[in-house]
């Protein structure tokens, strides 16, 4: 039954009384109204960001990619490391929508579609990299398998970065298609407002003719849940993927069966930091402190302490296989990790990732958005420089001594890695303006939860038991709103 | 031909909820129900079985799984065997990352276009919504045919279970 979920023991989800038309209000009024001058400001400098990387990206392809810093020894570094960066903060769309979902976690109904669209906005991210990498992109089409005028050469389905290809490529398309079938119930609800236009034309044709029947929403909940569960082995399986690209390697330092669980859980780890990140701008740009509630962001911290602890137990494991294993190859890659050349980088990413989550403890740091605001962002530099670690200490300094060396980025590289970040602030801008960015259904459905049955004992006699919410429209206070309310329907 | 049909308007999902039932009990010709947001237990009391959709997943996940298996086994064993590092042709366990992989692609993409087949949604649809209903209003839609008082008693009926308006349509049926 559905009013099991109100209990007095409970915290509302929604903390300020709302009704369903004034909710379904607020959420479209940002793609309603014209763009305010802080969302222009915002999205000038984005789109600025992503010119400057789009030019930059354009001279290394013209010019080939001698223009990194790369050498012999380190074949891989900024690229590899933005790209299990990017993917890493995409987790947490998926994890939130997914995983939370089949573990009945009803605060992520306001803030799964911004992460799901986080989601789809680090992976196009992500896959720049392996693109660019790749020196000669419009190439690209050769990691897939495909009979080709080549002989019968196929793609080696034994290595581990052509698993990447399907990993990523799937991973990117289920999230699509999990927030695409989400969205179609927003969709017909911004189109039944829309006056007849362009708009409503293109919003017509995205919600493939949506009613809300209660048939059409049983098999769209099997679907959901289907989704979920199709989705939840899937993003563990992603980054156990990416894992792989270093662990079937013999190199020191990447060569460990923890991988694959110390990788998941450092992206959801710093997907959980980005998702607060966006989260907290969001809901005081768009005044959606009462749906992005401090409960949501506590309970997100909470998910932080956790991965961020796994990511220590992690790092404590690592060093101690390492002297335990007795490989003289491993202790020396520990070692020089933490107390070589790019010591100072281990130690950056230590006090990110295994000190600063520990801060989250405080309830008085925990409730803050100030706070969590900038540990978010202190955690994703963490996790950014938990991959430089893993990527350029190991390689810099491997079995042979004559051929150690070191590494550093070049403008290109640098260039390159803000120039994603422009794109992904330009994609999230772009959708705050064009979608509802909260799941409109979903928190409609959430709106009673833990509201207590207010009592009425002035209600008509009835010989049916009083239903909870029972009070006449009026003796509900909903305060009003300062975006005028839609009455022209007479209903 | 066109047949009328009732249709009644409610503001709150426990009184849909209450109402769908006793409609449903009464022996109305219960079409659907219309909601802004999935409400729990509407399933059981409109009589709803619960989906098939299940067993295409499964079906379109082995198709998945089978077909990359397949693609794998022919294209490093059959078709261009590659001798990497003394490896054998049919590295099973290195199969594995792009089977599962394949598996949740084709049962995801299956699941969804059987329910968007079977739901009748694509683009370019003609359907309307109900006014409101995607809003924050519930809709009962109720054919009450041919008998005598039909309409009043289902009318009488829906406005006992609290509904906020009523509406007769004339539908192609």
């Amino acid at each position: 039954m559905s009013n099991q979920h109100l209990s007095p023991l409970r915290v509302p989800l929604v903390s300020e009384p709302r009704s369903m038309g004034q909710l379904t209000e607020e959420i479209c009024a940002p793609m309603e109204r014209a763009p305010t001058w802080k969302w222009w400001v915002a999205f000038g400098i984005a789109v600025a960001v992503l010119a400057t990387g789009a030019g930059i990206v354009a001279y290394q392809v013209g010019t080939g990619i001698g223009v990194w810093g790369l050498n012999k020894t380190i074949g891989w570094a900024f690229d590899i490391t933005n790209f299990v960066f990017w993917v890493g903060i995409g987790h947490a769309g998926t994890l939130i929508s997914a995983i939370l979902f089949l573990f009945r976690q009803k605060w992520r109904t306001s803030i799964n579609r911004a992460a799901e669209a986080m989601t789809l906005f680090a992976v196009m991210c992500a896959a720049l990299f392996p693109l660019i990498h790749m020196g000669r992109p419009w190439l690209a089409f050769w990691v897939l398998p495909y009979p080709n005028t080549r002989g019968s050469l196929w793609v080696n389905f034994r290595s581990p970065l052509l698993w990447d290809v399907f990993a990523i490529s799937t991973y990117f398309t289920v999230s699509a298609v999990f927030w695409y079938v989400g969205l179609i119930p927003d969709l017909a609800t911004v189109r039944d407002r829309l006056k007849a236009g362009f708009r409503k034309a293109v919003f017509k044709v995205m919600s493939l003719g949506w009613t809300g029947s209660n048939r059409t929403w049983s098999r769209y909940e099997t679907v959901y849940l289907l989704l979920a569960g199709l989705a939840t082995p899937l993003v563990l399986s992603v980054h156990t993927i990416v894992s792989m690209d270093f662990a079937t390697s013999v190199i020191p330092g990447w060569h460990t069966t923890i991988f694959p669980p110390y990788f998941v859980a450092g992206a959801v780890f710093s997907g959980f930091a980005m998702v607060l990140t966006l989260m907290i701008i969001t809901r005081v740009v768009l005044g959606y402190e009462h749906l992005i509630t401090l409960r949501h962001l506590e309970n997100m911290t909470k998910v932080i302490i956790v991965t961020g602890g796994l990511v220590s137990l992690a790092y404590a494991t690592e060093f101690f296989i390492a002297w335990y294993s007795g490989n003289p190859y491993e202790r020396f890659a520990f070692m020089n990790r933490a107390f070589g050349p790019y010591a100072w980088a281990y130690w950056t990413m230590v006090t990110c990732n295994v000190v600063s989550p520990h801060l989250f403890w405080f309830k008085k740091i925990r409730t803050s958005p100030a706070a969590i605001f900038v540990l978010s962002l202190v955690i994703n530099v963490g996790m950014w420089f938990e991959r430089f670690v893993i990527i350029v200490t190991s390689l810099h300094r491997d079995y042979l001594p004559s051929s150690w060396s070191m590494y550093t980025p070049t403008m290109v590289e640098v260039g390159t890695f803000i120039g994603t970040f422009g794109l992904f602030f330009t994609l999230f801008l772009l959708f705050v303006r064009v979608l509802p960015i909260i799941s409109i259904g979903e928190v409609k459905s959430v709106l009673g939860f833990a509201r207590s049955t207010p009592a009425h004992p002035e209600a008509p006699p009835s010989t049916r038991p009083a239903p909870v919410l029972d009070a006449p429209e009026a003796a509900r206070s909903h305060p009003p709103l300062a975006i005028a309310t839609r009455k022209d329907v007479p209903v | 031909m066109s047949a009328p049909v009732l249709i009644g308007y409610f503001d709150s999902e426990e009184r849909v909820l209450e109402a769908t039932r006793a409609v449903r009990e009464a022996g109305h010709d219960l079409r659907d129900v219309y909601t802004p947001y999935a409400v729990h237990g509407l399933d059981a009391a409109m009589g709803l079985k619960p989906s098939r959709l299940t067993w295409v997943t499964f079906v379109a996940g082995a198709l998945g799984c089978t077909l990359a298996m397949s693609l794998q086994l022919y294209t490093s064993v059959v078709s261009w065997p590659l001798n990497v590092g003394g490896k054998p042709f049919n590295s099973f366990p290195a199969f594995i990352p792009v089977t599962f992989e394949l598996t949740v692609l084709f049962a995801a993409l299956g699941t969804v276009a059987a329910f968007l087949a079977r739901a009748k949604l694509f683009p370019g649809n003609k359907r309307q919504a109900l006014p409101r209903v995607t809003d924050d209003r519930f809709a009962i839609v109720i054919a009450p045919g041919q008998k005598p008082n039909a309409l009043e008693s289902a009318e009488a009926l829906l406005r006992d279970h609290g509904a906020v308006a009523t509406d007769l349509r004339e539908v192609a049926s």
